[in-house]
Order: C-alpha cells, then structure tokens, then sequence
C-alpha cells in the first residue's frame, strides 16, 4: 500500500483531525447561537417588565420535562461511545437508538408548548420576548432534527459492520454535536423558562 | 487517549444524577423572589451544568490543549460579541 504524505494515513491522526475539526464547527454554532443571545441580553436590559410578565406565561413544567428528556438522551450517548470502545456495536446501536426516540420525545413535547402558545395567540410577532422564543427554541429544535438525522445514520452504519472499537470517527463526532444540542439547551432553560 | 472503563460509567452516572439535581435545584430557586440573584444563581448552575457536560461528556477532561483552546476561544468571542452589543446599544 503507498500511503499518502500526510498524516492522514494516520487512523489516530484522521481521528485526531475528525475530531478537531468538529470541535471547529461547535465554535461556530456557538456564534450562530450567539448572536440570538446577544439580541436577548440586548432586549432584556432594555425591557425588564415585558420579558418579567411574559415568561411567566411559558410552561416551566414542560420546559423542564424537556431538560430531563435531553439530559438523558446525552447520558445515552455518553454510554453508546462507551460500548462502541468497547467494540460492543449492538450496544452502541440500542443507546444510540434511544437517543433517537428521546429527541422525538423532546420535539413532541416542544410541538405541545408551541401549539399551546399559538393557542392563546401567542404568535413569534406577539412582542419581543415571544419573538426571542420561537426564534431560539426553533433554531434548536432544527439542531434537534438534524441531530437526529446524524444519530439515526451512524446507527444504520453500525448495522452494517461498520465500527469497532478500532474504528468508530463517527459514532464519536455525532456524539460531540448531540451534547452540544445539550448545552445549548441548558442556557434557554433558565434564559427563558425560569428568568424570562 | 483512554479507553473508558467502568469507573468512568460510574462517573458518568453520577454526572448524570448531579445535572438532573442541579435542574431541580434552578427550578425551584426561580420560585423563590430574590431580585436581581434570582439572574446570577440561574446563569450559576447553567454554566456549572455546561462544564459538567464539556469536561465529562464531551471528554474534555482528557483532551489536549488544542482541543480546549478551540473550545475556550469562542466563548470569549461571544462575551466579545454580547457585551459590545450591550454597551453600543446602552450609550446610544
């Protein structure tokens, strides 16, 4: 085999690299995210009252139920990685897979809190605090979906023999951009939920 | 780079238990009026909450120094960011 130059070739490097460069495409989501934060912080210095009376009005019940949902499904993937370096694949697969369905549980219970605002007419134009809302927690749930999306293919790859506990870049990724999704999380909580 | 063994599972578990008290506990502190506290304690356990999971789930912990740097780095761009904003928008 005439290997390549580069470090590559490397599968320690390549993962190395895999894993340096995912960690590079977090920097710029929290950016993405941050200019929402910043529009937050902005707004909320600027309007005490408004955002003091109108979080009171989000469910903080669900908003919790929903952290619970996300903590957990990280704990999942926390133990796929684990069995995967373990060569355990079926094991990698069945947590993976859990992450998956605990996402569906969190987009279910976000699609009833959203549901719920437009029931009372709360709509993203309503004022700014609910404009703040949709936009962050929308902006999440796509990174939900597509979170899901990722999982769900590595779970097909592990299906085809694909990882072991020599080889498994991706399972490995996937789980850095899902505990992102977390973190993320864990600031609208209280930013939202429980401060307005 | 470790492998992780089952004292690292256990570890695992017991962040898992302490991010679902620390939950709890920022729930109901937002009952509690306490003014202008009631903001620091929030934003307190969150990004107690963040750093529990960088460091443990992330495996922060056991990585190299470039690692952290690009995961450092962009926090001080966005406090760069959100109090720029602030101040620009405060002195207008």
């Amino acid at each position: 085999m005439s290997a390549p130059p580069d470090g590559h070739a490397d599968p320690r490097v390549a993962f190395e690299a895999a894993k340096l460069g995912l960690w590079t495409f977090l920097a710029t989501e929290v950016l993405l995210f941050g200019a929402l934060f910043a529009a937050y912080t902005v707004f909320r210095v600027k309007y005490p009252e408004l955002f003091r009376s109108e979080h009171l009005k989000l469910n903080r019940v669900l908003g919790t139920l929903n952290t619970f949902v996300l903590i957990t499904s990280s704990l999942a993937v926390v133990l796929g990685v684990d069995a995967i370096r373990r060569g355990k694949a079926r094991l990698l697969e069945i947590y993976y897979g859990a992450t998956v369905l605990l996402g569906a549980v969190f987009l279910v219970v976000k699609y009833i809190e959203w549901a719920g605002e437009f029931r009372h007419g709360r709509y993203p134009g309503t004022n700014i605090f609910f404009a703040l809302y949709f936009m962050m927690t929308g902006l999440h749930g796509i990174h939900v979906i597509l979170g899901m999306g990722a999982l769900a293919y590595v779970v097909v790859l592990s299906r085809r023999g694909r990882f072991s506990a020599g080889y498994h870049t991706p399972v490995e990724v996937t789980g850095l951009y899902w505990h992102f999704v977390d973190l993320v999380w864990i600031y609208l909580l209280p930013l939202l939920y429980l401060i307005g | 780079m470790s492998h992780e063994t089952t004292g690292d599972r256990r570890t695992c578990l017991a962040i898992y238990v302490a991010l679902l008290l620390l939950t709890v506990v920022t729930v109901l502190v937002s009952y509690v009026d306490l003014g202008m506290l009631n903001v620091v304690v929030a934003l307190l356990i969150a990004s107690a909450k963040a750093s529990l999971v960088a460091l443990f789930f992330m495996h922060l912990r056991s990585e190299d120094r470039l690692v952290w740097g690009f995961a450092l780095v962009p926090i001080v761009f966005l406090a760069i960011i959100i109090l720029g904003t602030l101040v620009d928008t405060m002195l207008r």
